[in-house]
């Protein structure tokens, strides 16, 4: 079983207001040393597979394929085996 | 002539798209399920508002991928017409046959009321029965509908008058006062490059009555059965 | 109290688990059972219950789920009125010609104190269930909050939490949150007050009832998979006062409101089959409720076995499952060899639908875990719960509140400054911030828009009938006069009807409270209810459904007392609506009713004189019913421009708002007679009852006049619109339009984002 996670961000040429209001909200709270906030989505993936290489080729299908908007997203992922 | 009001699990405008077409219109409409490849018959397919799949992931991002909308990429190939309204236009961008995607609202939130489009386009088969700089009166409903695309992909658009609707004030003024989401350039509803397949956020379908508010968008049905006949 | 022993009753009807043995008496009480209600349980089951039977007992004789407290006081409702009611298990409504209205209004107040934007949204999926399950496509929501004051953060953080839980929820389910009310007091600080209303309209000749029905019938579960979301939510949450530990969250439960949309049109393509006998909502108290009372109300039993329900989450005992509230499920009982037919539609929507068990005939609610008996007991007796006669002493605050010397009041030195602040107060001030969030006008029924009216109207497709929603209540008013002000919800909420041209039709109730063990609060809910009855009798109104929602208060105090009233009426003629804007320059302002001098409870009261004392307006439920019948029969000829009934703010802040309602077309008045020689304060912000603002053509003035005459309705000429956007009244107020609008649009933005 291998274990995956995946991050998908907007791409850094898109506005991304959620960071933001992120960024705003922190610094009312007093964090003063922020200097950028980006937000994003983890999809964590249980894959029934062994072959880490195989399993990468997939994910990037995925990824390609449905879980990232290639014009306004980004996308990595790690794979740990369990 | 036909009309085709796809359902997807969780559309919700469905209803009201069938009743502007048929009740208010006076035309033929069917529903067509989701899971249906058949379109014979159809004239016009309707991509009706709501949150397909729970807008899960991105809006319209798995809608993308039910059987019917390879059909309707087929349909679109030949020339005939696709109207996507709110969610229906996130699918329609999701799937390519409209280019951009939709980020959030800039003010982060849902926004439902009646704003003024300027129509910039009305040579298309969905607007002729306007006037080009007409002002019209429509409501929103979304919670992203900031329209976005590359800067080159901004300049084919325009240069290809492929931006059909803008978000104006009552007086026909485009500016960033009257833009509700953030959308660049005040893109409202845009065509591609072949004219046959129009997608905007505003909702025509709930303005097609005066007793709503409006009837304003009553002629984009009325310009695609007239261009028809 | 006898202490319980291991005595071993003879055992009925076979129920063999060992390993289920109640143990010890703390058991029971964490569940929130009494040792009285423990005891009765022994005298029902004749022996010691296993676990399982255990937790059904607390959830159904909870407060929230059984009204123990409330019962006997909730039969003095009226249940007819002078439309067609009719009245199910979990909802009600009424005949309009070929069609039922159904409608019911709930609460879900402490799961949103808790997490305000899940509490709010699985508020809203509960309350819709209770309406598609009696086979009606529902059209419309009303939303009826209570926050503590906006200058605490965490008052602002609920108010945003439950608006965004509403707006998730009912935007992506596809019903319109068309309309309802916010207040903001300092009572509610620590109990906020969530309270959603949903309307939905069936053929009367298909409604479904929530009962079992046929012997052999399936018992077939529907919607999402059961986990451990909520348990004992209805019986530790609800029933239960906020202590200092608020460690309350895991038993808030989620929403899937994608889902939710997949179920109602799957359960009404299945009703639409003619297979379903019998359908209900798992909601509160989850399936314990929804069978038992199932088998009660159809006088049947039924048969289930655990292992057939869907979960998602491991290792769940059959007591979890028969408590879990997860969300958007729902139980349907099917005839015996269509089973496969309906599972195909839940199917066909992506849903599961499983037979979980059979309907018996021997009035038992049987649960199996694999085969193995877990619970068995008699489904009368399990739905119904002791009914306490609760002692009630009116509170030592009553005759110190009420005391209120006029004379020893000041009055502003300027009443435009005195206007505008009240305008912005954020009970009065316009929630188009709230209201913008929703989305409500999906379904295109929508004729009257949030903030145009003073009630929301809904057409009826297909007819050319439309029907009108309005939530109300003023819960200062109760607490000064819990008799009077429970009157008054009714009368207003009548009132905001007939000011669209509704004729109002029927009521549902949602009645909170603070602890009913304590006599005190609970004098306020007995003289509440008293007063709703009386109203109601009068109007000739049925209260058709409801709910009420005890223990809403914590150390600091409880709540005012708020009966919020929700109101359905029908408009015979969707072409006769009138909204509250004026329309033209140039027409006559009229005051229908008699301004008296009276300032007790008021919101000038309050934001100007920081105040909150003083006995309530006067009501004249005569002069009341008179005064709607007048106006309904201006609309009916077609004379009236607008109209707008004098509420918080009283005539200023009425008039106000008629001028500035409409954005792009605000129109200004002069007003240069007033009908009272009383205050002036009393005259520009007091709220007197029975006051309704219309405006009218000149042309129409002399059949107005006879209008009101035939029905004995103090008239009096106020003014006219005018050119000129202001707003004058004598030489106490000249304000632009434009300044009444940006305090009045925009202040709530404002203070919700300090």
């Amino acid at each position: 079983m291998l274990k995956v996670e995946i991050y998908i961000t907007l791409k850094k040429t898109v506005v991304d207001p959620q960071g933001l209001v992120i960024k705003h909200a922190l610094e009312s709270l007093g964090f003063s040393e922020i200097a950028g906030v980006r937000y994003g989505k983890i999809i964590n993936m249980q894959l029934d597979l062994k072959d880490a290489k195989i399993a990468q080729r997939q994910i990037d299908q995925m990824c390609k394929k449905l879980l990232a908007n290639p014009i306004i997203e980004d996308y990595h992922f790690k794979i740990k085996k369990t | 002539m036909k009309f085709g009001v796809v359902i997807f699990p969780g559309s919700n405008c469905d209803q009201d798209c069938f009743w502007a077409a048929k009740d208010v219109l006076g035309e033929k409409a069917e529903y067509i399920w989701h899971n249906d490849i058949d379109l014979r018959g159809f004239d016009c397919i309707i991509l009706p508002g709501g949150f397909s799949y729970g807008d899960y992931l991105r809006p319209g991002a798995i809608a993308r991928f039910s059987r019917i909308m390879k059909s309707i990429v087929e349909f679109a190939k030949k020339g005939s017409f696709v109207l996507g309204i709110c969610n229906g236009f996130q699918i329609l961008l999701e799937v390519g046959l409209l280019p951009g995607a939709m980020l959030p609202n800039k003010n982060l939130h849902f926004i439902c009321r009646y704003i003024y489009l300027k129509v910039e386009n009305s040579q298309t088969p969905f607007t002729h029965l306007y006037k080009t700089g007409q002002v019209l009166s429509m409501p929103i409903a979304h919670h992203e509908g900031n329209f976005y695309i590359t800067p080159d992909g901004l300049k084919r658009l325009q240069d290809n008058h492929q931006i059909v609707l803008r978000y104006c004030n009552a007086a026909g003024l485009v500016d960033s006062n009257a833009n509700p989401n953030g959308a660049v350039d005040n893109i409202a509803g845009i065509i591609n490059e072949r004219g046959n397949v129009f997608g905007l956020m505003p909702h025509p379908e709930r303005s097609s009555e005066e007793i709503l508010g409006s009837d304003d968008g009553l002629l984009i049905f009325d310009s695609i059965r007239k261009w028809l006949k | 109290m006898a202490e319980v022993t291991a005595e071993v009753y003879p055992v009925r009807n076979s129920v063999k688990d060992d390993s289920e043995r109640i143990i010890s008496n703390g058991v029971y009480r964490g569940l929130g059972l009494t040792d009285e209600l423990y005891q009765r349980i022994l005298k029902i089951l004749k022996r010691q219950p296993t676990l399982t039977e255990l937790a059904m007992f607390s959830v159904e004789w909870s407060e929230h789920c059984g009204y123990l407290c409330s019962r006997k006081w909730l039969k003095l409702l009226p249940k007819k009125g002078k439309f067609k009611t009719l009245i199910g298990e979990d909802s009600g409504g009424i005949i309009v010609d070929d069609l039922a209205v159904i409608f019911k209004m709930e609460s879900h107040n402490h799961p949103s104190q808790v997490e305000p934007k899940q509490g709010a949204a699985t508020g809203i999926g509960g309350i819709i269930r209770d309406i598609f399950t009696a086979g009606a496509r529902p059209i419309a929501l009303m939303d009826s909050l209570r926050f503590g004051e906006l200058d605490k953060p965490y008052n602002r953080y609920l108010l945003k939490g439950v608006v965004d839980g509403i707006q998730f929820y009912g935007n992506c389910v596809g019903i319109p949150t068309a309309g309802g009310e916010i207040y903001f007091e300092d009572a509610y600080t620590g109990n906020c007050l969530v309270n959603v209303m949903c309307v939905g309209v069936a053929d009367k000749n298909k409604i479904m009832r929530a009962r079992v029905k046929g012997k052999g019938n399936a018992i077939i579960y529907a919607g999402a998979s059961t986990g451990r979301d909520g348990i004992g939510g209805c019986s530790v949450l609800a029933s239960a006062e906020f202590g200092k530990d608020e460690e309350k969250r895991p038993t808030v439960q989620i929403g899937d409101p994608f889902m939710e949309k997949c179920l109602i049109e799957a359960t009404l393509e299945a009703i639409a089959t003619g297979y379903v006998a019998g359908i209900k909502d798992m909601g509160a108290a989850g399936l314990t409720c929804s069978t038992s009372e199932m088998a009660s109300s159809g006088g049947m039993g039924v048969d289930i076995d655990l292992k057939y329900v869907p979960r998602r989450e491991e290792n769940m005992q059959p007591w979890e499952l028969m408590m879990s509230e997860s969300q958007e499920r729902m139980v349907l009982c099917v005839k015996k060899g269509k089973e496969k037919a309906i599972e195909k539609i839940f199917s066909k929507w992506g849903l599961n639908a499983k037979v979980i068990g059979r309907v018996t005939d021997d009035k038992m609610v049987r649960v199996k875990d694999s085969g193995k008996t877990v619970a068995c007991i008699p489904a009368e007796a399990l739905t119904s719960p002791p009914m306490y006669d609760m002692p009630y002493k009116e509170p030592g605050y009553i005759k110190e509140i009420r005391k209120l010397n006029i004379k020893t009041l000041g009055q502003p030195g300027d009443y435009n400054k005195a206007l505008l602040k009240i305008l912005s107060s954020p009970t009065v001030i316009n929630k188009h911030w709230v209201y913008e969030q929703y989305d409500h006008m999906v379904q295109t029924n929508t004729v009257v828009l949030p903030g145009s009216g003073d009630s929301v109207v809904l057409r009826l497709k297909g007819t050319s009938k439309a029907i009108a929603v309005t939530t109300d209540c003023n819960g200062r008013y109760c607490y000064i006069e819990p008799y009077h002000g429970a009157q008054i919800a009714v009368a207003e909420a009548a009132r905001n009807l007939v000011c669209v041209g509704a004729e109002p039709a029927a009521v549902t109730d949602c009645l909170n409270f603070g602890n009913p063990q304590k006599p005190e609060r609970f004098w306020q809910f007995k003289n509440c209810l008293e007063g709703i009855v009386s109203a109601c009798r009068f109007l000739h109104l049925a209260v058709v459904s409801g709910n009420v929602s005890f223990y809403n208060e914590n150390p600091r105090g409880a709540i005012y007392p708020t009966p919020t009233i929700g109101m359905v009426g029908v408009i015979d003629d969707v072409k006769k609506i009138t909204t509250q804007v004026f329309k033209k320059e140039d027409e006559l302002i009229i005051l229908l009713g008699k301004c008296i001098e009276e300032l007790g409870g008021s919101e000038y009261l309050k934001v100007i004189h920081k105040k909150i004392c003083g006995r309530v307006p006067r009501l004249n439920l005569d002069l009341e019913a008179r005064l709607q019948k007048a106006v309904l029969r201006m609309i009916e000829e077609g004379l009236l421009s607008s109209a707008h009934d004098c509420s918080e703010g009283g005539l200023a802040v009425a008039l106000a708002e008629c001028c500035v309602s409409q954005k792009d077309a605000m129109i200004g008045a002069e007003i240069d007679n007033l009908p009272a020689k009383i205050r002036v304060d009393a005259l520009l912000f007091g709220e007197t009852q029975s006051r309704i603002i219309i405006s009218a053509a000149t042309r129409y003035l002399k059949p107005i006049k006879q209008i009101a005459r035939a029905y004995r309705i103090p008239l009096c000429v106020l003014g006219r619109t005018t050119k000129e956007k202001r707003l004058k009244i004598l030489s106490y107020i000249d304000l632009p339009l434009d300044k009444i609008f940006d305090t009045w649009w925009n202040s709530f933005d404002r203070e919700v984002n300090r």
